[in-house]
């Protein structure tokens, strides 16, 4: 009994870890855009992780701004662009589709595209040849071939 | 198809792997942290915010005005603003060269200590300490470094501590700005 109670203190302890600050949020609408725009903002400092999961003091900052952008309700649009003209396009975590950043949107399709052209063009090939099997010598071949094996029986 | 065509088929792999070599070899050479800073060629954003020195006297992006200038962002609990601190005097001393501080999510009695004993390169310090103007700014860790022009407009930014390399660097770049505004 003593051994449950213990595993349960342990996991509701967990809980409270999990909480780096504490926002109260006018609805549930509200906390789900916090948690999806913090996800996708990257930290400037900690350039690996994102808003929700950094603990730097920046990204607290951050988490702030964003909070009070959110409930003064805020689109969006205009909280990233926030974010965007002080930290650049490099605090975007799913970037803005542009000149600069289509090869990152449809290079991968291009890819694929470019792929699936090779590949067609490969069995196509072999569809090819493998219809008109010529495993048959000629002339010359034929008495090259003879040559070869009567080396083989002088040794 | 013909048997150059095929041999040249043969060295495409080898042509990628050429190409993507390149690429990340470059790669190797970049930093990683440095970002492109958003407010190159913007002017410092409005702000009012009082003085270090003085609680009653507020400072505005005006008081940037005037001529070329050094902007140290800086903090007494960032190690690396202690490093760069003795070149920045050595800057302002030897050179004649105006920076103006921002004090950045800092208190105020250990700063005005640190100016004390470590001497005051600054023109003027900005009390930023909710970090209000570093947000704006798009500070992302002291200390900082902008070059501003007479216009108050941010034309370079060096992230990290100012040293005789990177002094160089923007002294060249101060130079500049000052034949721009005067041409």
């Amino acid at each position: 009994m003593k051994s449950i109670i213990a595993l349960l203190l342990v996991f509701v302890s967990m809980g409270v870890n999990a909480a780096i600050d504490a926002y109260e949020f006018k609805d549930d609408a509200n906390r789900e855009r916090f948690q999806q725009l913090t996800t996708e903002l990257r930290c400037p400092k900690c350039q690996n992780q994102n808003l929700a999961d950094s603990n730097s003091p920046i990204a607290t900052d951050l988490r702030r701004e964003v909070y009070r952008m959110v409930e003064a309700g805020q689109q969006d649009e205009e909280i990233t662009d926030f974010m965007v003209s002080r930290y650049g396009e490099f605090v975007l975590y799913r970037p803005k589709v542009n000149e600069s950043t289509w090869i990152l949107w449809y290079g991968p399709f291009v890819l694929l595209a470019v792929g699936a052209v090779v590949i067609l063009l490969i069995t196509r090939k072999r569809k090819r040849t493998n219809n008109t099997p010529d495993d048959s010598l000629n002339e010359n071949e034929k008495t090259r071939l003879a040559r070869l094996l009567n080396k083989g029986n002088v040794k | 198809m013909g048997i150059n065509m095929r041999r040249f088929f043969l060295f495409i792999p080898l042509i990628i792997f050429l190409v993507i070599g390149a690429l990340f070899w470059q790669g190797l050479k970049l930093n990683p942290t440095d970002l492109p800073s958003a407010l190159i060629d913007k002017p410092v954003p409005d702000f009012s915010l009082p003085a270090l020195q003085d609680d009653a006297r507020a400072i505005t992006q005006d008081d940037l005005k005037g001529e070329p200038a050094l902007l140290n962002v800086w903090a007494t609990w960032c190690p690396t603003c202690k490093q760069e601190h003795a070149q920045l005097n050595k800057i302002a001393r030897e050179e004649n060269v105006v920076i103006y501080g921002i004090n950045y999510k800092d208190e105020r009695a250990a700063a005005t200590e640190w100016l004390r004993r470590y001497r005051n390169p600054y023109v003027l310090n900005v009390f930023d300490k909710d970090g209000t103007l570093g947000l704006d700014l798009g500070v992302y860790g002291a200390p900082e470094t902008y070059v501003l022009d007479a216009q108050g407009v941010i034309r370079y930014k060096h992230v990290g501590a100012v040293n005789e390399k990177v002094w160089a660097e923007l002294r060249k770049i101060l130079q500049q700005v000052s034949a721009d505004s005067q041409g």
